[in-house]
């Protein structure tokens, strides 16, 4: 019985020891408690937060003293971390990359401190943001969240294709023209395909694209007084048009090509067309871009719009939880003013910067000379998106290339599983959208009441 | 259907058969070599890339002769965002370490109370430990995290290895007790009559002969805890995180990122593969000791 307790007590005894070592341990980042001046900040891992995170230290940590310990993830699993972070009211991170998809139901369910005291800033001089970001960020009258960037959709095109093959691409193009175009110049070069579309399933995915063609194309995922709409002749036909465009003249591969995939393709010449985001031109655009110079932009394109580029904006909001209010409220102040995207233009280059939220930085000489090419574009396609009304019909919520309502993205991301898989041939379109009225209507029958 | 031998190849080693047997040997060997040459080519592929541009990284078919350079390497010791990568390999070694530390201290007197001297209703324990495998990991995610919250153990070593542990010990316990088993009883009843006390043949017997599985079901456990991503992404944030979820920053959904990806990748396997090495010997004997074979 002796010997037995002995066992006992020496197991717990290496345990608690094991546990209390480890308990001290943690080696990654810093405390944010105590008077440690120091936040956490979880954000979705893209190039311009790379850059924010190498220019923290020597310039923000220098004037202020506030150490910022960063976490960047892959979109999907950030945006997971900060869903279960920001429901629990964890307080593990203090500010988080969010957008205008979540600002609305995040606020409503108070897990935002609100910005109001930095809009209010001179300093900061929130009349130079453009109106439609801040109008996206604010719920009730308060602004939830300031945007680090900005972007829309445009057309981007290779110029010299184009032009060995006679082809002019119209400053403001129609689906059909960019069919046509696409079937002209699918094979100019030997492996080069018409265009590149995400076909890859997900909500932010297949249907960011996807769901502009459809509001030009007349359709809607929910009418005013949430009807589905995907089984509708207009979101059919607009996804019918899409596949077929895809199948016929994209690029190898597309069921699987997201946003990476395409921008691959089109810097190694692989494909003379690419519809996506507005931030792709930097990328395709920098010194060692196999493809710099050759490319043009143009508006997205339209069929019963005016205009059709989508909106969308990374911004930091304050978890409600956290402790350091007053020193994250100074890290968006600093991340998301245009001192900083001066700051990224003269240490990291002009083409850097995180554009697409400021009038001034359009008016900067500077940017607007690295960005020449799509500085202009880009500027009239933010201005031109509508988030609240993006297309033929009153819509029920805002946004353009999704809807602003949390089940969105389960929706969305089940309904491109169909569409993916019509583009890979194994089903057709009619099927996948007759599946997914199903999941829609399910979904708006909840906001019906 | 039965097959009819040649009478010469009966019993006898004529020269036609041992020709034969040679053959079929260097056939094996040659298959050993296609089936491990396949196994490594991801690998290789993987370290190639990890010296490619992320240019022509991308490419397709995979450019396996491009010029070298050390960029996705550069990026994984932190030349783009100057995040350095120790403080996360130090929180891998820390859960990796104690918890197969803790795990062998529990599992080892279980699962001599499993063969050795079996409890009363031993097998329904062991199935017991089975049943704790059964429930997918994911569904225990969301209770985990609310009782770490609770506690105040979020974005600590503490609870992962807690966690690490706890997956561990069934794992740890069913090998551990195919290992004792085959240390035969004789030995046992030999030191019980020169008047060994259970510590000393604890200690002195049991666990020098089951040391190959002792090696063995530590480096399972070790490899299990420093590959694991779904908890350490969920239950850390700054301090505690660990090598995979280091690794996970290198993904983007704006940019490219392989050859960073394959640096950070095969820095991330190395202590897995250098312990694998060390551990080979042990780990053979280990393997082919217990009910693994």
């Amino acid at each position: 019985m002796k010997k037995r307790s002995r066992i006992i007590t020496a197991s717990v005894a290496v345990m608690s020891v094991s546990l209390a070592l480890s308990a001290c341990s943690g080696a990654a980042g810093g405390s944010n408690g105590g008077n440690n001046q120091s936040i956490n900040v979880l954000m979705v891992n893209n190039p311009q937060m790379a850059d924010l995170q190498k220019l923290t230290d020597d310039n923000f940590t220098k004037d202020t003293g506030i150490k910022v310990n960063y976490t960047s993830l892959p979109e999907n699993d950030a945006r997971a971390k900060i869903s279960t972070e920001f429901s629990a009211q964890a307080g593990q991170y203090d500010v988080a990359s969010i957008s205008a998809y979540e600002v609305p139901s995040f606020a409503a369910n108070g897990w935002l401190s609100p910005l109001d005291s930095i809009a209010s800033s001179s300093d900061f001089n929130q009349g130079d943001v453009f109106p439609s970001l801040t109008q996206a960020l604010t719920v009730n009258g308060s602004l939830y969240a300031e945007p680090f960037y900005g972007e829309s959709s445009f057309l981007m095109y290779r110029k010299d294709i184009f032009a060995a093959k006679g082809l002019t691409m119209p400053s403001n193009p129609t689906w059909q023209q960019v069919a046509d175009l696409a079937a002209q110049v699918d094979g100019a070069e030997p492996d080069m395909k018409g265009i590149c579309l995400r076909g890859q399933a997900g909500w932010g995915q297949v249907f960011a694209p996807l769901t502009t063609v459809v509001n030009t194309f007349g359709g809607t995922w929910f009418d005013k007084d949430w009807n589905a709409g995907v089984n509708s002749p207009e979101f059919e036909a607009a996804t019918q048009f899409y596949v077929d465009l895809v199948k016929a003249h994209g690029e190898a591969g597309a069921a699987q090509a997201g946003f990476t995939e395409c921008l691959t393709n089109m810097t190694q010449g692989k494909v003379a067309m690419w519809y996506d985001a507005t931030s792709a031109a930097g990328s395709l655009e920098a010194s060692d871009s196999p493809v710099a110079g050759k490319m043009g932009y143009v508006a997205a394109p339209v069929d019963k719009t005016k205009s059709s580029g989508w909106l969308w904006s990374w911004a930091w909001g304050i978890q409600k939880a956290s402790k350091n209010q007053d020193a994250a409220q100074k890290f968006i102040e600093w991340a998301s003013s245009s001192k900083y995207e001066n700051l990224v233009g003269t240490q990291l280059g002009w083409s850097q910067v995180p554009a697409g939220k400021r009038s001034s930085t359009y008016d900067n000489a500077d940017y607007t000379k690295a960005s020449s090419a799509f500085f202009q574009q880009t500027k009239d396609a933010i201005l031109s998106a509508d988030p609240t009304n993006p297309g033929l019909q009153p819509r029920p919520a805002p946004g353009i290339q999704f809807v602003a309502i949390p089940e969105f993205a389960d929706m969305a991301t089940q309904v491109s599983q169909g569409v993916s898989a019509a583009i890979a041939g194994q089903q057709t379109v009619q099927q996948a959208l007759s599946d997914g009225q199903a999941v829609a209507q399910a979904v708006g029958d909840k906001y019906k009441k | 259907m039965t097959a009819i031998l040649p009478r010469t190849l009966i019993g006898t080693s004529t020269p036609e058969k041992r020709t034969r047997v040679r053959n079929r040997k260097a056939w094996l060997g040659v298959l050993a070599w296609v089936i491990a040459l396949v196994a490594f080519a991801p690998i290789a592929w993987m370290i190639l890339t990890s010296f490619h541009s992320e240019t022509t990284a991308a490419t397709n078919p995979p450019s396996l002769f491009a010029p070298w350079t050390f960029e996705g390497w550069a990026s994984f010791f932190g030349a783009e965002t100057g995040v350095s990568p120790l403080p996360y390999f130090i929180n891998s070694a820390v859960t990796s370490l104690g918890s197969t530390l803790i795990v062998l201290i529990l599992a080892t007197p279980a699962a001599y109370a499993l063969s050795i001297r079996p409890v009363k209703k031993w097998s329904d324990v062991m199935f017991f430990f089975l049943t704790t495998k059964m429930l997918p990991m994911v569904a225990g995610l969301l209770p985990i995290y609310l009782i770490a919250k609770q506690l105040g153990l979020l974005d600590t070593t503490t609870i992962l290895i807690l966690v690490y542990t706890s997956m561990n010990i069934p794992i740890a316990v069913w090998m551990m007790r195919s290992f004792l088993q085959e240390i035969p009883a004789e030995i046992l009843e030999a030191a019980e009559i020169d008047g060994a006390g259970f510590f000393f043949k604890f200690v002195k017997i049991i666990i020098p002969l089951a040391s190959p599985g002792l090696a063995a079901t530590a480096l399972i456990c070790f490899i299990f805890s420093w590959n694991e991503l779904l908890f350490a992404n969920a239950l850390t944030s700054v301090s505690a995180a660990t090598a995979p979820v280091f690794l996970t920053s290198f993904i983007t959904s704006r940019g490219l990122f392989l050859a960073k990806v394959c640096a950070a990748s095969f820095a991330v396997s190395l202590p897995v593969l250098i312990a694998g090495f060390a551990a080979q010997d042990k780990l053979v004997q280990g393997l082919s000791l217990g009910s693994v074979k």
